[in-house]
């Protein structure tokens, strides 16, 4: 058990060779589709589909969800909401090949699941108004931003980091 | 000459089977890398573990230069590229929202989504976190709108914005990226080691 947490440890790729790789993808997606990456777009078209089925006069009287309503098309037939697909996939096989595969709650043994939970529920639901507001996430406005020069790519990345160490000391109790 | 599909040299009906190979790719790089991890994702802010720093620069530049030689050999247009409009205002709130999203939650929407992939629970619950907000930010739209909708700067890029060469951008965030990889194991020497 000891050597299998040990091994743990040690089984991530270094991360040059991670940003390597993923440096090399986001050249592949751009050459090919003349867009980036992305992520938070998915569960957008995820919200946006459950409230049109829910309240369908509600979301096309809504200026934000009738943006993304399209007449006899889903929201849900969109080139992030598979790209997600992917992602699920794709990182269930890399935990599956490293037996990172497990159902826990993981967290700093100086707080208890129950706390880490509620801190993951705001944090989730801070960064999904900050994506919006932004137009996107670390993955869609700041990684493929910066891969292409965009000026709001680069102020959205050092918002984010900037806040985060500013705010950092407050959260400190989380994680160290 | 690049982008492929958008100039119909790949047809259009394969962009969604590209999509989940391009999302594979994406989901597992994350994962092997340890970013289904919200603790080794923190730890960039707390000075234990600088694999987010690591990844993202690293990527970023190897983008920006692939990019960039591959528009000066030809193969790709990069003015084809879709560049994200600036909003001023609604980047940087909308990152300092997401700054403090990120050390409350300890995720960001793709870590997240690898998260869950794996079964952490902490994951479930920031990606359902996620939807909240997203509902919430369309519900309030109204009220947020002008905040939104103002100070549009176009596509812009930093060559627009600072007025110099493409290459010496590049050239110095490169500087830059190497500069804080050396600072960060640095920092690391000195900080307590934190394990989990």
């Amino acid at each position: 058990m000891v050597e299998k947490k040990q091994l743990n440890r040690h089984v991530y790729w270094n991360p040059y060779f991670g940003g390597f790789v993923l440096g090399l993808l986001i050249i592949l997606t751009f050459y090919l589709t003349g867009r980036g990456l992305g992520a938070s777009g998915a569960l957008k078209s995820g919200v946006v589909t459950v409230v049109h089925t829910v309240a369908p006069t509600h979301a096309e009287n809504n200026v934000y969800y009738s943006k993304f309503i399209k007449e006899g098309e889903s929201p849900m037939n969109n080139w992030l909401v598979f790209e997600a697909i992917g992602v699920l996939l794709g990182a269930f096989l890399s935990g599956a090949f490293t037996g990172r595969l497990k159902l826990k709650v993981q967290h700093s043994p100086k707080i208890t699941s129950r706390r880490r939970l509620v801190f993951a529920l705001i944090g989730g639901v801070l960064f999904g108004i900050g994506a919006q507001v932004a137009r996107g996430c670390t993955s869609g406005a700041a990684l493929s931003g910066m891969a292409v020069l965009s000026t709001g790519g680069f102020i959205t990345m050092l918002a984010i980091f900037g806040t985060g160490y500013a705010v950092a000391y407050f959260f400190r109790k989380n994680w160290i | 000459m690049g982008p492929l599909i958008p100039n119909g040299i790949i047809p259009e009906d394969w962009n969604y089977i590209i999509a989940i190979l391009i999302g594979f790719a994406f989901g597992y790089i994350l994962e092997a890398s340890g970013f289904s991890s919200s603790r080794k994702l923190a730890g960039v802010f707390y000075g234990y573990d600088f694999a987010v720093l690591k990844v993202f620069f690293t990527s970023a530049v190897v983008a920006v230069i692939g990019l960039y030689y591959m528009d000066y050999l030809n193969w790709v247009d990069i003015s084809q590229l879709f560049v994200q409009p600036t909003y001023l205002w609604a980047a940087i709130i909308g990152g300092m929202i997401m700054g403090v999203g990120f050390l409350a939650g300890g995720f960001c929407p793709g870590t997240s989504l690898c998260a869950v992939a794996i079964g952490k629970i902490d994951g479930i619950v920031f990606t359902l976190g996620l939807t909240i907000g997203i509902f919430i930010f369309s519900e309030s739209f109204s009220a947020l709108e002008p905040l939104f909708e103002s100070s549009n700067l176009g596509n812009i890029t930093l060559v627009d914005s600072l007025g110099i060469s493409p290459y010496w951008i590049i050239f110095i965030f490169t500087i830059i990226a190497l500069v804080a990889f050396y600072f960060s194991d640095w920092v690391r020497s000195k900080v307590k080691k934190v394990f989990y």
